[in-house]
C-alpha cells in the first residue's frame, strides 16, 4: 500500500500576475499530521482551496491515493474522502447542530433524491451525526440552531461535519482561529484525539499547537515550500527562523 | 428514538408552529361555501376560489423562493402555460379540429383529468429548459433572467392570434372531470381546496425529506454544501421544475374558474404579485403563502371597490410592508406562539 | 429583401440599440456598483417621456423641453434614492425587488392620475421631422438619425468619464470596496447618489427618444426595462462596454427578427439569443468580475 496519500507537484496558481501558489511541491504520508505554516499572504488558504477543489490550479498536479484529482470538482473530491473545514466558519445557520452534521452524513450517502421520509426519523443519518457531535463535545447543543452557537462551538461543529464525511484526509484551515483559552484547549485535545485515526493537513498560526501535534511541518513562503521536515528540524532551520519564526530560538 | 424536528426543535413545537395553523386555515376555507350560502353571497365563493388558486401557485413558488432562496419572477409564466393548455385543449374540442398535424395529431379535450396534469407537465418541461439556463448563474442574474423568460412567454401568447392573442381566449366547452361537471361554483371550489391540501401535505413532507434538506442547505450555504459533496445544479433544477409544475397546475385551475385566459394573467406584474404574496405570508413555512394570497387578493378587492386608482395605495402598502414588516404573517404567528409558550412555562 | 430595406432596418436596429444602451447603462452601473436591483428604472424612462411631452406643449421648444426633462428625471431619481431606496443597499435582493415593484405601481398610478390613461402625443419640431437622403435610394428619418448621434455621443462620453476621469475612478473604487474607499476619503454615499442620478437622467433621455416613435403612455417603461435587463445580463453586470455591445446586438437582432420572422417567433428571438449566450457564458460576455 502506498505510503503517500497526497502528492502535490508543480502546483501553480496566479491571480492577476501575482503567484499565490508558485510551483509548489509537497506530500503527505498516510496517517501523519502535516502542518503548513508561513507568514500572512504565503498562500496557505489558496493551497487548501486547491486541494479541496474550490479553486483550480493553473498548472501542476494533485494526486490523492494514487488518483489524479487535479481536475475533479469539489463535490467529487468530497465523495473520494477529502473533507475541509473553512478558515471563516461555514455552516448552515438555520439548521440545528444535529441537522448540520446529519446533512453531512446525508451528503456522503450518495444521492439525496428521496422525497417523502422525514430526515429526523432516519437513524442512518441521526446516529452517526450524534456520534460525531459527541466526539467534538457538542452533543448537549444538538438542538440549537447553528446561528445561535458561540464561535468556538461553531468551529467544533465544522470539525464534526468534516468527521461525518468519514474522510480519509482532513484539511483543517486554522481551526484555532478566534478561539479563547478554554475553547482553544478543548480544540487541541480534540485534534490530538483525531490525530490517531485520520490523516490531517493543518494550516495554523498557533505555534505551540503546531509543534506539539505535527508529525511534519512544511513552511510556505510566497507560494512555495521553503522547507519540509519534522518539527525539530524546522525549529533548527536557520532560513525558516529568519524568514518566519523571528528571533525565537 | 423520539421524533425530532430538526429545523425548529421538538415535536410539540412543530404542532403549534406548523400543523395547528394549517388546520385552522383549512378549516376556515372549508367553511366558505356554507357561510356564503348563509349570507346569500355566492360571490364570496368566487373570491375564495381565486384565493386558493393563487395560493397554490404561491405555495409552489415558495419552494424555491423561501426554501431555496431563488428569487424567481417567472412563476406567472408557468401559471399562464397551465392556463393556456387547458384553454387551448378545450378550444380544439369545441372546434373539432386536431391540434398540430400528422404525426402528432391530438384532439382537444375538455376533460380536466387530462388537461390539468398536461398543463403542469408542459410547465414542468419549460421549467427544466429555463432552469438549465438560469440556475447556473448567480442570484442577481437569476432574477433578471427569470423576468426575461416571463416576458418571452407573454409575448409568445400575445402573438398567438389563433388563440385570441392579446384579447385572450374564452373557454366555450363544458370543462369536466371525467364526466363530473366541476365547472359549477361549489364543486369546483372544493376540488381546488382538495388540490391545495394535497399539495400542502406533499410539500410539507418534501421540505423535511433528504431532497428538501439538500435544497435548503444549498440555499443557506452553497459553498458548504458543495464542499460536503452535493452537486448543486440537479437539486435546484428539480426544485425549480416542481415549483413550475405546481404553478402550471394552478394556472389550469385559474382558466377553469374564469372560463377565460389572457396574456394579462401571466404578465410579469403577476409574477411580482406572487412574490409579494409569498413574502407577505412568510417564507419560512409551507402554508404561509396561502395566508399571503388571501390577504393580498382580498385587499386588492377591497381597495379597488373604493377607487379606480387602487394600485396607488396598494403599491404604498407593499413598500410599507417591505420597510417595516420583517418576515411575514407566518413569522408573526411563530413569534406569537413562541411568546405564548415562554410566557406560560 | 431589398438593399434599402436592409440598410433601413440596420439603422433602426442600431438606433434601438442605442436607446437600450442608455437604459442599461444606468441599470448596470447601479447594479454593478451598489449591488442594487432597480425595477423602477422603467418608471424613470416613462417620467422623462411624459415630462418632455408636457413641456413641449407648454413651451413649444423641443430642445429646451428635452434638456429640462432630462434634468428633472435625474432629480426624480435622486429623490427616489434619498427618500426610499437608500436603506435597501444593505438589504437582500428580494427586498429590493419588492420595494421597487411597489414603486412601479405607485408611479404608474400617479402618472395615470396626472396625465390620464390615454397616450400623450409628443410632436416633433420641423427641423427634426421629415427624412433625409443618406445615400443612393436610402431615405431615413432625421429624428432617428438624431437619436443615433446623441446616443453615440453619450456612450462615448460615459465610457470616457468612467474609465478616464477621477470621478470615474471614485465610482469604480466605491464599487470595488466600499469601506476602503470610504476610509480613503471618497464620499461613497455621494458617489452612489450621483451614479443613481446619472442613470435616471439617461433613462429619461431614452424615454424622450422613444416618445415620438412609440407612444407616451403609462406602463411604457416596463417592456424596455426587461430588455435592458437582458442587455445587462448578456453584456455582463457592471460593464459599460458590455452593455454597449450587447445593446447594439439586441437592437439589431430584435429589429431584424421582427421583420423577417412570424410574430410569435420574432418577439421571442432576443430571449432565445439570451439563453444561448448564457448557456455559453453564464456571467455574460464582458463581466467585470470573472
Amino acid at each position: 500500500m502506498n505510503d503517500i496519500l497526497l502528492e502535490v507537484s508543480g502546483l501553480t496558481k496566479c491571480f492577476a500576475k501575482i503567484f499565490a501558489t508558485n510551483d509548489l511541491c509537497f506530500d503527505v504520508q498516510r496517517g501523519e499530521t502535516h502542518a503548513i505554516i508561513g507568514p500572512n499572504g504565503a498562500g496557505k488558504t489558496t493551497l487548501i482551496a486547491q486541494l479541496q477543489g474550490e479553486l483550480r490550479p493553473d498548472a501542476g498536479t494533485i494526486r490523492f491515493d494514487g488518483r489524479d484529482i487535479t481536475n475533479d470538482p469539489a463535490f467529487r473530491r468530497a465523495t473520494l474522502g477529502i473533507a475541509r473545514s473553512f478558515q471563516i466558519t461555514s455552516v448552515f445557520p438555520k439548521f440545528t447542530a444535529l441537522a448540520n452534521v446529519a446533512f453531512a452524513v446525508q451528503a456522503q450517502a450518495g444521492h439525496s433524491f428521496r422525497f417523502w421520509r422525514d430526515v429526523s426519523g432516519e437513524a442512518r443519518l441521526i446516529e452517526p451525526a450524534r456520534e460525531a457531535l459527541e466526539l467534538v463535545g457538542l452533543l448537549d447543543r444538538a438542538h440549537t440552531a447553528a446561528e445561535n452557537l458561540s464561535h468556538g462551538e461553531r468551529r467544533q461543529l465544522e470539525i464534526a461535519m468534516a468527521l461525518a464525511m468519514r474522510p480519509t484526509l482532513l484539511l483543517l484551515d486554522e481551526p484555532m482561529a478566534g478561539m479563547g483559552r478554554g475553547d482553544g484547549a478543548r480544540m487541541i485535545r480534540l485534534l490530538a484525539d483525531l490525530k490517531r485515526s485520520y490523516t490531517i493537513v493543518l494550516v495554523e498560526h498557533d505555534m505551540d499547537m503546531v509543534f506539539s501535534l505535527a508529525d511534519r511541518i512544511s513552511v510556505l513562503v510566497a507560494g512555495r515550500t521553503v522547507a519540509t521536515g519534522r518539527p525539530e528540524e524546522i525549529r533548527r532551520n536557520a532560513e525558516v527562523r529568519a524568514a518566519y519564526l523571528g528571533h525565537k530560538s | 428514538m423520539s421524533l425530532l424536528d430538526l429545523s425548529t426543535g421538538l415535536r410539540t413545537r412543530r404542532f403549534g408552529a406548523h400543523t395547528a395553523p394549517l388546520l385552522v386555515l383549512i378549516g376556515l376555507l372549508v367553511l366558505v361555501p356554507p357561510v356564503a350560502n348563509f349570507l346569500d353571497d355566492p360571490f364570496l365563493i368566487k373570491v375564495f376560489t381565486r384565493v386558493i388558486v393563487f395560493g397554490i401557485a404561491a405555495v409552489g413558488l415558495n419552494l424555491i423562493l423561501g426554501f431555496g432562496d431563488l428569487i424567481s419572477l417567472m412563476q406567472a409564466g408557468f401559471f399562464g402555460i397551465g392556463a393556456y393548455t387547458v384553454a387551448i385543449l378545450a378550444y380544439h374540442e369545441v372546434n373539432v379540429e386536431p391540434l398540430l398535424g400528422w404525426p402528432l395529431t391530438l384532439t382537444g379535450t375538455t376533460n380536466l383529468a387530462i388537461s390539468l396534469p398536461l398543463g403542469a407537465l408542459v410547465a414542468a418541461v419549460f421549467a427544466a429548459l429555463a432552469g438549465l439556463v438560469c440556475l447556473r448563474t448567480s442570484g442577481a442574474y437569476f432574477i433578471m433572467i427569470t423576468l426575461a423568460f416571463n416576458q418571452m412567454l407573454y409575448y409568445f401568447f400575445v402573438a398567438l392570434q389563433k388563440y385570441g392573442g392579446e384579447d385572450g381566449l374564452q373557454i366555450l366547452g363544458n370543462l369536466h372531470l371525467v364526466g363530473f361537471d366541476v365547472a359549477k361554483r361549489v364543486p369546483f371550489y372544493y376540488l381546488c381546496l382538495i388540490i391545495l391540501v394535497v399539495i400542502l401535505v406533499l410539500l410539507d413532507r418534501l421540505v423535511e425529506s433528504r431532497f428538501g434538506m439538500a435544497v435548503r442547505a444549498l440555499a443557506q450555504n452553497e459553498r458548504r454544501a458543495v464542499a460536503l459533496g452535493i452537486p448543486p445544479l440537479r437539486y435546484k433544477l428539480l426544485a425549480f421544475v416542481i415549483s413550475g409544475a405546481i404553478g402550471g397546475l394552478a394556472g389550469g385551475l385559474l382558466a377553469t374558474s374564469q372560463q377565460f385566459v389572457s396574456p394579462a394573467d401571466m404578465a410579469w406584474v403577476r409574477s411580482g404579485e406572487l412574490v409579494a404574496m409569498v413574502v407577505l405570508g412568510g417564507l419560512a413555512t409551507v402554508w404561509g403563502p396561502v395566508a399571503g394570497a388571501a390577504v393580498f387578493l382580498i385587499l386588492e378587492l377591497v381597495l379597488s371597490s373604493f377607487t379606480i386608482s387602487w394600485q396607488l395605495p396598494f403599491g404604498l402598502l407593499i413598500i410599507a410592508m417591505i420597510m417595516f414588516l420583517r418576515g411575514g404573517l407566518a413569522d408573526l404567528w411563530l413569534f406569537v406562539m413562541r411568546h405564548l409558550r415562554t410566557g406560560a412555562g | 429583401m431589398s438593399y434599402t430595406l436592409i440598410v433601413e432596418q440596420l439603422l433602426n436596429g442600431v438606433q434601438f440599440g442605442v436607446m437600450l444602451f442608455l437604459m442599461s447603462a444606468g441599470l448596470t452601473l447601479v447594479f454593478g456598483i451598489m449591488n442594487f436591483i432597480n425595477l423602477a428604472h422603467g418608471s424613470l424612462y416613462m417620467a422623462g417621456a411624459f415630462i418632455a411631452a408636457s413641456l413641449i406643449s407648454v413651451t413649444g421648444s423641443f430642445f429646451l423641453s428635452v434638456l429640462i426633462a432630462v434634468a428633472v428625471t435625474g432629480a426624480l431619481g435622486m429623490a427616489m434614492e434619498i427618500a426610499i431606496l437608500r436603506p435597501f443597499y444593505a438589504r437582500t435582493h428580494l427586498d429590493q425587488v419588492l420595494v421597487t415593484f411597489g414603486l412601479i405601481l405607485v408611479l404608474n398610478e400617479i402618472t395615470r392620475l396626472l396625465w390620464g390613461p390615454i397616450p400623450v402625443p409628443m410632436p416633433l419640431p420641423a427641423y427634426l421631422a421629415g427624412s433625409v437622403e443618406l445615400f443612393v435610394g436610402v431615405r431615413y428619418p432625421i429624428f432617428r438619425l438624431a437619436i443615433l448621434l446623441v446616443g453615440a455621443v453619450v456612450a462615448v462620453g460615459l465610457y470616457l468619464a468612467v474609465v478616464h476621469t477621477r470621478a470615474g475612478m471614485w465610482v469604480r473604487a466605491g464599487a470595488a470596496n466600499r469601506p476602503m474607499a470610504s476610509a480613503l476619503g471618497v464620499d461613497v454615499q455621494f458617489v452612489f447618489l450621483m451614479v443613481f442620478a446619472v442613470g435616471a437622467a439617461l433613462a429619461g433621455l431614452a424615454g424622450i427618444m422613444a416618445g415620438p416613435i412609440f407612444a407616451v403612455q403609462v406602463g411604457m417603461g416596463e417592456p424596455i426595462l426587461i430588455l435592458a435587463f437582458v442587455v445587462t445580463v448578456i453584456g455582463g453586470i457592471g460593464s459599460i462596454r458590455g452593455a454597449f455591445l450587447a445593446a447594439l446586438l439586441i437592437g439589431i437582432v430584435d429589429t431584424f427578427g421582427r421583420v423577417l420572422l412570424p410574430p410569435a417567433l420574432g418577439s421571442m428571438v432576443i430571449f432565445i439569443l439570451m439563453a444561448a449566450i448564457l448557456a455559453w457564458r453564464p456571467s455574460g460576455l464582458f463581466p467585470l468580475q470573472s
